[in-house]
């Protein structure tokens, strides 16, 4: 089995009354991508605070390349890149100050700057906009340029907080091609989301987080075939209508989800004796979050 | 699984590449603001200088043996030192955290946040040494005579910028919001700037008073300053050093508890 980049084990945060992450146990084997999905406030920005020793957990064990945290977690940091999830460049300098300032911080020799700072430019493709002062970037452009900084002494971690939220669809996009780049080139990434699609495009592994603790883990594809099965029935209707069908299936053991204008009846695959009629769809990520981490917004 | 130990050296506590990364993102902030902050500097004491050299030196021209211009161009150089250290480390620390989220980006790369306060300290104590030199330079142009003993003005502002700089961080780090510091600035910088003896001695106040006036770093400041210029008094300017290191070293490490509270959950 190949190293693990991350390895949690019980780990437990609390703030006051609140827990926030709950006796979480992930691994992120080196070179893959893990995508730790949830829904707001199911604890992914904690635990990626607490991979950073930016938060200090109450319990459990906590390794980042080897390294025990939070004792030994400057020399984890110094070989992990994060990307935040909110904006933190400085707004006033240029593009350029702001990768130079990161070399420094991230300690690349003198002889290699220069090179370090190039390579991250064209990575995220702002050669072009090396001198322009980041408060006159577009939103795709920061969000790069958030990126590059974090890559710019190449880690061998990457650790993303939500990478793309807030973002229009094109300039999504944009950034899963740099982020498949990255994982092509061998960097193990471990990416909190909320966006189904993201992880399930980008994702070897992912990890569903509900109430500060996996509810499941594996490849989306195996996941979805796991607790959704291969087809779903969609039902639309009233809402009547929608609580009939809900209690139909349920009593002949079928598992079911709402969609907010539908109910999804999952695992339908071969189900011939099932009379009620709705569009028959291929299963997905998004069926097995909304199982598991509930319909409910907390 | 390889070891810690396997995979480089243990990096210690306050490391200069840490500390050089963090004064880097000063200097290259600096390059885009340094007018602002060099205007500010200069004006606001040359104000200070003019308003009482020119007004109560029209009443007073000689102040406990000095040219009244003399007596205030070299107390206010304390004033500088204060205003380009203390205020400066309560909002710009408070800004960095709170909005630009800047400390974040720099804890999440290998810097601890005891380097980090050392070095925006360091930074800021650099910058009131300069600038608190800048009162000095412009009682030159109104006839304060030159002498050695200036070469360590720079110095004694260092010293004295770096406890204020501490003293504005941890304030910053224990503020719930802006608003707090209006307590700070009136109830505790207010008063020690107007009791430090950069405008009047304290030779007048009574007994108690100036007994209490050793315990105000800015006084000493102030005296360190005035004896650098007009010559110094022996043993007992190097206990007013001591005071302003002691000063130092205490909020320093007050200041490092503060952003550790604020900055790691």
């Amino acid at each position: 089995m190949a190293d693990l980049a991350i390895r949690l084990r019980g780990v437990v945060k609390r703030y006051g009354a609140i827990t926030a992450v709950d006796g979480l146990d992930l691994d992120v084997p080196e070179g893959t991508c893990v995508g730790l999905l949830g829904p707001n406030g199911a604890g992914k920005s904690t635990t990626m605070r607490l991979l950073t020793a930016q938060a200090i957990a109450d319990e459990g064990e906590l390794e980042v390349l080897g390294f025990r945290l939070p004792e030994e977690s400057k020399q984890a940091r110094a070989q992990c890149g994060v990307v935040p999830q909110l904006d933190n460049l400085d707004t006033t300098l240029t593009v350029e100050q702001n990768l130079l300032v990161f070399a420094h911080l991230y300690r690349i020799e003198r002889s290699e700057r220069r090179e370090a700072i190039e390579r991250a430019l064209e990575m995220s493709k702002l050669v072009g906009r090396r001198d322009a002062r980041v408060d006159k970037l577009s939103g795709g452009m920061r969000r790069r340029l958030l990126i590059a900084r974090a890559l710019v002494h190449r880690p061998r971690l990457a650790l993303l907080d939500e990478p793309t939220v807030g973002l229009d669809p094109q300039v999504r996009q944009e950034l899963w091609a740099l982020i498949d780049a990255l994982r092509s080139e061998g960097t193990t990434i471990l990416m909190s989301t909320h966006y189904i699609e993201e992880a399930q495009r980008l994702a070897d592994t992912v990890l569903i987080m509900s109430h500060g603790s996996a509810v499941a883990a594996g490849p989306p594809s195996d996941l979805v075939l796991e607790h959704a099965g291969h087809e779903v029935l969609e039902v639309y209707g009233p809402p009547a209508r929608l609580a009939e069908v809900e209690a139909e299936a349920g009593a002949a053991g079928m598992r079911t989800r709402r969609t907010g204008t539908s109910i999804s009846i999952l695992g339908v695959d071969g189900t011939n004796g099932f009379t009620i009629d709705g569009e028959r769809r291929p299963a997905n990520l998004e069926d097995v979050f909304v199982l598991l981490t509930g319909e409910e917004i907390a | 699984m390889a070891t810690a130990e396997a995979r480089g050296a243990h990096l210690g506590r306050l490391e200069r590449s840490a500390l050089t990364g963090v004064l880097v993102r000063e200097a290259v902030n600096y390059s885009s603001y340094w007018k602002s902050s060099t205007f500010s500097s200069t004006v606001e004491p040359t104000i200070y200088l003019l308003a009482f050299g020119f007004g109560f030196g029209s009443l007073v021209s000689t102040i406990g043996g000095y040219d009244y211009v003399d007596f205030v161009g070299t107390g206010t150089v304390a004033t500088a030192v204060l205003f380009s250290s203390a205020f400066p480390a309560m909002f710009g620390t408070f800004v960095k955290y709170q909005f630009q989220r800047t400390y974040d980006a720099i804890l999440a790369a290998p810097v601890d946040t005891e380097e980090l306060v050392t070095a925006e300290a360091l930074w800021i104590a650099t910058r009131a040494g300069v600038y608190g030199c800048v009162p000095m330079l412009v009682a030159m142009v109104f006839g304060l005579d030159p002498s050695w003993g200036m070469l360590a003005v720079p110095f004694i502002g260092w010293v004295a910028g770096f406890g204020w700089a501490c003293f504005g961080i941890s304030i910053a780090g224990y503020a719930k919001s802006f608003e707090n510091f209006n307590y700070v600035v009136s109830a505790v910088l207010t008063p020690l700037f107007l009791l430090a003896g950069s405008f009047f001695p304290l030779d007048n106040f009574p007994q108690w008073a100036q007994v209490l006036a050793n315990l105000n770093p800015l006084h000493h400041c102030v005296v360190l300053v005035r004896h650098a210029v007009f010559g110094w008094d022996g043993w007992k300017d190097l206990a007013r050093l001591g005071a302003l290191a002691v000063f130092g070293l205490l909020v320093w490490r007050i200041a490092i508890h503060a952003m550790t509270r604020k900055l790691i959950d």
